[in-house]
């Protein structure tokens, strides 16, 4: 089994196919797409395929050590990637084409209109502890 | 296994074992092991006397640890020159052992985790499940709030406004795991109105009551967050808002009013009203005046706001509402709910998708979003 983990962008990523703003759906179009990942999360918890997820606000802070006895930094100029990052998934599956499948389905989570927002998910596998025994 | 007797007794038993000489950090370790024992060994030889059980076990452990400890020769010495245990006033241990939990030289985190372990009796495991934190998080938490009182001496009398905030906080944190938090805090409220006369322990007592209450029908089975006008009052519990209104109604007699106790008269006019259309508005405004003029709270002032609204009609609410800081939390979710209400969806719905987008929980983004495409789903049509 390898982890991998889901990101959903809030920008940075190309325009997803249905690209309507949230508030402009209807409240029902909203219901529904937060039930389809609900759904999905349910599903991935009954397959054992499920670790966990958080959505993330989009504010955000760079922050670097400064030296000894100074306030650390928190000033730019940065790539923003407070922008990026809107939530998470973590799955744990058999195969990366399982994850390709899992990643494919929650991005067909239903938008305006009820039609998918094909929207753009990053998958990266976690690095792992080496083996004990190799063979 | 009786897990509600065990908690119950926790912050006696380490209030007998402080008395007998022991201090609290090594105390409450010795209680944690004694209750790890109880779970052990009571399904199948239950004490005939709870109490004396965990007392014997736990004071064991203590002379064990405090045998085998560096300092083991001190100890002794303090030990010795104790007097004999007796039955004493086990009531006055625990009253300050709440205290001494909420130390004023804690942080509010470490001041929550301590009161749950040591008065309320919770494991490490619960109290990490319930704050989503990996267990040796919770516990080096634990054993650094303990650190930090370790010189406190435990006969002085400490502040219950302290011990107040810490229930509070407990009451207002999410659950998750097997314990709910918000249960937690009424049972140590409880116990310590039973122990104290302070008007503002039942105010604050009365107010937890009166918002468990209306628990039920704060939020629908998918999780989404129901509006107090939208909520099927049928399933709120009447008999807690019995309950809270006849505690606060005793406290407020004393006529020595808090800010506990004017938020909880606020609630109770919120649990009285059958109708949302029985609301009585007038008053809540009255109260919210009371409660600024207590607190100078910027957030009962943007309360404040939203009940002026309700009572003198959206234009007074948005007047009361300018003078407030923009930056407050909800602050432009309430200009939106005002807009709309004074008549300009346009407005309100680009007010409520900006206040969706710095929303500090999901449920609270997801309702403010939803009420965004209303706006803007009438507006199209």
């Amino acid at each position: 089994m390898t982890k991998y983990l889901l990101l959903k962008h809030y920008r940075g990523a190309p325009a997803s196919f249905n690209d309507v703003p949230m508030d402009k759906w209807t409240p029902e179009e909203v219901s529904d797409h937060m039930q389809y990942m609900q759904d999905f999360a349910t599903r991935l918890e009954g397959t054992g395929e499920f670790v966990d997820g958080q959505a993330l606000s989009p504010e955000g802070t760079f922050v670097r050590y400064d030296g000894e006895g100074r306030p650390p930094v928190t000033d730019g100029p940065f790539a923003e990637t407070k922008d990026l990052i809107a939530g998470w998934m973590v799955i744990d599956v058999e195969t990366y084409e399982r994850a390709l499948e899992l990643a494919g389905e929650l991005s067909a989570a239903p938008g305006a209109g009820g039609k998918p927002i094909h929207e753009w998910l990053e998958l990266r596998p976690f690095l792992t502890a080496p083996p004990t025994i190799t063979e | 296994m009786d897990e509600a007797l065990l908690r119950a007794l926790t912050p006696t038993v380490i209030g007998i074992l402080v008395r007998r000489g022991a201090d609290f950090a090594a105390a409450e370790d010795a209680v944690q092991d004694a209750l790890v024992e109880a779970v052990r060994v009571w399904p199948d030889d239950p004490p005939r006397n709870p109490q004396g059980w965990l007392v014997t076990v736990a004071w064991r452990k203590f002379l064990d640890a405090a045998r085998a400890d560096a300092s083991r020769r001190h100890r002794e010495v303090r030990v010795d020159s104790e007097p004999v245990p007796g039955p004493g006033e086990a009531v006055d241990d625990t009253l300050q052992l709440y205290f001494l939990c909420a130390h004023p030289s804690l942080t509010p985190a470490s001041a929550v985790a301590l009161t749950l372990r040591a008065v309320g009796g919770l494991t490490t495991r619960q109290i990490a499940q319930a704050y989503l934190v990996p267990e040796a998080t919770m516990a080096q938490r634990i054993s650094r709030a303990k650190r930090t009182v370790s010189d406190v001496r435990f006969n002085q009398p400490g502040d219950v406004a302290t011990v107040l905030r810490v229930l509070y906080l407990v009451f207002n944190e999410g659950y998750s795991g097997d314990v709910d938090l918000a249960g937690e805090a009424i049972r140590l409220a409880r116990r310590l109105a039973a122990m104290t006369r302070h008007e503002e322990v039942s105010g604050l007592l009365a107010l937890m009551l009166l918002h468990h209450a209306r628990r039920p029908a704060r939020t629908g089975p998918d999780g989404r967050l129901v509006t107090l006008a939208e909520q099927d009052r049928g399933l709120w519990n009447t008999r807690l808002i019995a309950e809270g209104v006849d505690v606060l109604q005793t406290a407020l007699t004393r006529d020595r009013l808090g800010e506990f106790q004017a938020q909880a008269a606020i609630a109770a006019l919120h649990g009285d009203a059958r109708t949302v259309e029985e609301t009585d508005w007038v008053q809540i405004v009255e109260w919210y005046d009371e409660l600024v003029r207590l607190t100078h709270s910027p957030v009962a002032r943007l309360n404040r706001a939203v009940a002026v609204g309700e009572a003198d009609g959206p234009r007074a609410g948005l007047a009361a509402l300018a003078g407030l800081d923009p930056a407050l939390p909800r602050h432009t979710a309430v200009a939106a709910y005002l807009h709309e209400r004074d008549g300009d969806p346009v407005t309100a719905a680009r007010l409520y998708a900006e206040a969706a987008r710095s929303a500090s929980s999901l449920p609270e983004r997801d309702h403010l979003t939803r009420q965004a495409a209303r706006l803007n789903t009438q507006l199209r049509s």
